[in-house]
């Protein structure tokens, strides 16, 4: 007897569960959902916070992180509630990943640009100061470098084996792993310029890094590479602009081709290691998710991302006035990002 | 003859006393080993707990600052807050008060700040220092204000004492947490705002007062200096009460047919080590089971406590299984065979007798499965958990952050320097709920229990 009641009252509860579950899948989810880049997500969830105090009808978006890949992946997984509605990203979207989107039915991507972001290599402040250029970081990073005509291993150990003017300091190079838009960047402006001066690497043979340990990738967030830089106190280090000025009394930061990194030389494009920052908009979704449509207009409005803004004290670099005109127009005409 | 015996005696008696010795040796090393494991041990979580208080008990107090703050009717100027008029429909009235409220949004409430600094620094401020003002003060006190005065309207014209937090780097400042001999370029804060924190410290406006804004707010990027437990403490709380609500019933009663009731056969042995096995999985392997299931085909809401309780339920389900089984086993079976002697059926028997004696068993491993789930990181990571959410979620639909998963996040806050005491804060805050789950289950234990 008990055991049928128990029984009966475990049937109850069973479906009392399924129910409730079907339940929540039928009513409307109605917070923005965003997941992405790790190096946009301050700004992504200043501004989600702004706007929740701002707008008192919608809700506060909610942001993930993931990296660039990892959030355009999930971004590209389909339509519908239980998928995100906003990718945050620190480069432009892929042709590979478009195509994956259309695929499963994602037709309307709608990019928006919404400021400029800095590379910068810092080392610990009690050390040597340093100062690069791509070719310095290329030899010192690279799986096989020319030395006396000849293309061998990377025999370089030490910064001043690289070049005499590089302090006498162990390389370890901390960088940011593949799922980070920073890697690309990484690859695209240093590497890869760097690798245009030695002729005899070419083209995929320039993606080739050391593997002697020398290289640490990091898969996590920026406090990673400052932690490993913590344990390793001759590491130099790959951080976002607004992560090393938020540490300015542990980090020194290294000049490129002898340009310091900061809000000025960068948005002058004077500092050659920058790079535009993106999110990527389900136009399915615009009409579907109460809220989707102001906070991207929300997060272009001048008070928002212009010059003396929140987001450039927290260190986005600003687009002008031009440029972020354009870039709402093309979001309010509904441009669709085409595979190519 | 007799030499021979008395000297084979005294051989005995040697060969006696050395081994004797040897053994007392052993168990004298066996001893030093355990008291030195012991110590070692101790030692190690002392260290733990020394260095997350030492750390952690400081972000406890935060830099607030105390001061007079004028509603100066000249910037607030709104209509009267709407009241319900009779024969209004609610929806009207809605209508009404929601106008009234973007009206009161628009009033620039960080020029009343800004007057209220200026009135305690009795300093005229020129406008291109307001930027040094401000970053005295958390940036989002302004909609403190705000609600203060949609909560009040009656304050207009009043002058009142208004409690403020400091800003991240002010707090950091006065706490010392940054050093104060570092050149201009390395600071956080302007040379001015420095000198107006020092100035207000010594006047007592800004004081080190216990931080509510820890326990009563969600997390924040925007003001770093009111990142709060407060969402993170309500997923977590979703999650327990789903994990109790479904693992301890279906573990218990698994255990108990398991145990009393199913045949002892091939099936029920294959069971059994499969239960076993489950229990040694990696609980991320349940986070991508959850992802992949609950997610991607019930369709259930991404980073919502429900898909989090539901996934920690498959990761408790084992362990309270095998604690319930433990438990019923160590019961006598003399117990069972008198209750079945005196004409009980089998089903009496285990609910009136087996199971209350085997309760505290049960509930002391039902708590800890529970405090290990509270506790769990790595499949909510994978259920999208690990997002930034400003809101307290007032369901288990809603999108939370959960407290392992809030630590997590703070350990990765770009601003360290405020970050990485308010992280241990977060932990002490964990390990205090933590240890009192499992005194809750000492004590229960202690209180059900049954000696013979």
């Amino acid at each position: 007897m008990t055991m049928n009641v128990s029984k009966k009252a475990l049937g109850v509860a069973i479906a009392a569960a399924l129910s409730a579950s079907v339940s929540t899948a039928a009513t409307a989810r109605e917070t923005v959902q965003i997941a992405g880049s790790s190096t946009v997500l301050p700004f992504s969830s200043i501004v989600a916070e702004e706007f929740g105090n701002t707008y008192s009808q919608f809700n506060t978006p909610v942001v993930g992180s993931g990296g660039s890949g990892g959030g355009l992946r999930q971004f590209c997984q389909g339509v519908g509630e239980n998928t995100i509605d906003i990718a945050n990203s620190s480069r432009a979207i892929r042709g590979g990943e478009v195509a994956n989107c259309n695929e499963n039915g994602v037709s309307e991507i709608l990019e928006v640009m919404f400021g400029y972001d800095g590379i910068v290599f810092a080392s610990r402040i009690d050390r040597a100061e340093f100062e690069l250029t791509p070719e310095y970081v290329f030899k010192a990073a690279a799986a096989q470098v020319v030395v006396d005509g000849e293309l061998v291993d990377n025999p370089y150990t030490r910064w001043s084996d690289v070049d005499s003017s590089l302090p006498d300091q162990e390389i370890v190079l901390v960088i940011p792993a593949s799922n980070h838009g920073t890697r690309e960047v990484f690859e695209e402006k240093v590497i890869h310029i760097g690798c245009e001066s030695v002729a005899e690497v070419e083209g995929d043979a320039c993606n080739n890094l050391r593997g002697d340990g020398r290289i640490v990738e990091i898969a996590g967030d920026y406090t990673e590479t400052l932690a490993r830089l913590d344990a390793q106190a001759d590491a130099v280090g790959v951080f976002g602009l607004s992560f090393y000025d938020q540490n300015r009394d542990r980090l020194q930061v290294a000049t490129v081709d002898g340009v310091s990194p900061s809000l000025e030389t960068i948005g002058s494009g004077e500092y050659p290691v920058s790079r535009p920052l993106f999110f990527y908009v389900k136009g399915e979704h615009l009409d579907v998710i109460p809220g989707l449509a102001e906070y991207t207009e929300f997060f272009l409005n001048e008070m928002v991302s212009g010059y003396g803004s929140l987001l450039e004290d927290a260190g986005l670099i600003p687009m002008d006035e031009e440029e972020r005109g354009q870039v709402l127009e093309q979001f309010q005409a509904r441009t669709v990002v085409s595979p190519e | 003859m007799s030499i021979t015996i008395e000297q084979r005696r005294q051989h005995r008696l040697m060969t006696i006393e050395k081994s004797l010795s040897t053994r007392h040796r052993k168990e004298r090393r066996f001893r030093r080993l355990g008291l030195a494991a012991v110590i070692v041990g101790m030692t190690l979580v002392a260290t733990l707990f020394a260095s997350i208080l030492m750390r952690g008990l400081p972000a406890f107090w935060q830099a607030t600052f105390y001061m007079e703050l004028y509603f100066d009717p000249e910037v607030i100027q709104v209509e009267d807050k709407p009241q319900q008029a009779s024969g209004e429909s609610q929806a009207e009235f809605n209508q009404r008060f929601a106008a009234w409220q973007t009206q009161v949004g628009l009033v620039n409430w960080q020029s009343l700040i800004d007057a209220a600094l200026q009135e305690t620094l009795d300093e005229e401020i020129e406008p291109r220092q307001l930027r040094d003002l401000r970053a005295l003060l958390s940036s989002n006190e302004r909609f403190t204000l705000r609600n203060k005065f949609v909560e009040d309207p009656s304050l207009l014209g009043q002058t009142i004492e208004v409690k403020m937090l400091a800003s991240a780097n002010v707090d950091v400042w006065i706490k010392g947490n940054i050093d104060r001999d570092l050149a201009d370029a390395r600071q956080q804060l302007s040379a001015q705002t420095r000198a107006w924190a020092d100035q207000l410290y010594d006047a007592g406006v800004i004081r080190n007062a216990f931080s509510t804004s820890l326990f009563l707010n969600t997390d924040s990027r925007s003001a770093p200096a009111s990142a709060g437990l407060a969402g993170a403490f309500m997923g977590s709380l979703f999650m327990m009460v789903i994990v109790i609500a479904l693992s301890v019933p279906l573990g218990v009663a698994s255990a108990v047919y398991l145990e009393e009731f199913a045949p002892k056969n091939r099936l029920t042995d294959i069971i059994e080590i499969n239960i076993n096995n489950l229990a040694a999985v990696p609980s991320i392997v349940f986070g991508l089971l959850g992802a992949s299931i609950f997610i991607g085909y019930l369709g259930l809401p991404l980073s919502a406590p429900l898909v989090g309780g539901l996934v920690l339920t498959l990761m408790t389900l084992p362990t309270i299984i095998i604690a319930t089984r433990a438990s019923l086993r160590s019961i006598p079976p003399s117990i069972r065979q008198a209750a079945l002697g005196i004409g009980a059926s089998k089903v009496q028997t285990v609910f009136h007798h087996v199971l209350p004696i085997a309760l505290p068993g049960i509930l002391t491993g039902s708590i800890l499965g529970v405090a290990q789930a509270l506790g769990e990181t790595a499949p909510l990571l994978l259920i999208g958990m690990n997002a930034f959410v400003a809101n307290v979620p007032s369901t288990p639909f809603e999108q939370s952050a959960a407290l392992p998963v809030q630590i997590y996040l703070w350990q990765g806050n770009e601003l360290r320097n405020f970050f990485e005491a308010r992280t241990s804060a977060a932990i002490i805050v964990l390990l205090a709920l933590m240890l009192s789950l499992n005194a809750l289950a000492i004590w229960l234990r202690k209180k059900f229990e049954t000696r013979w």
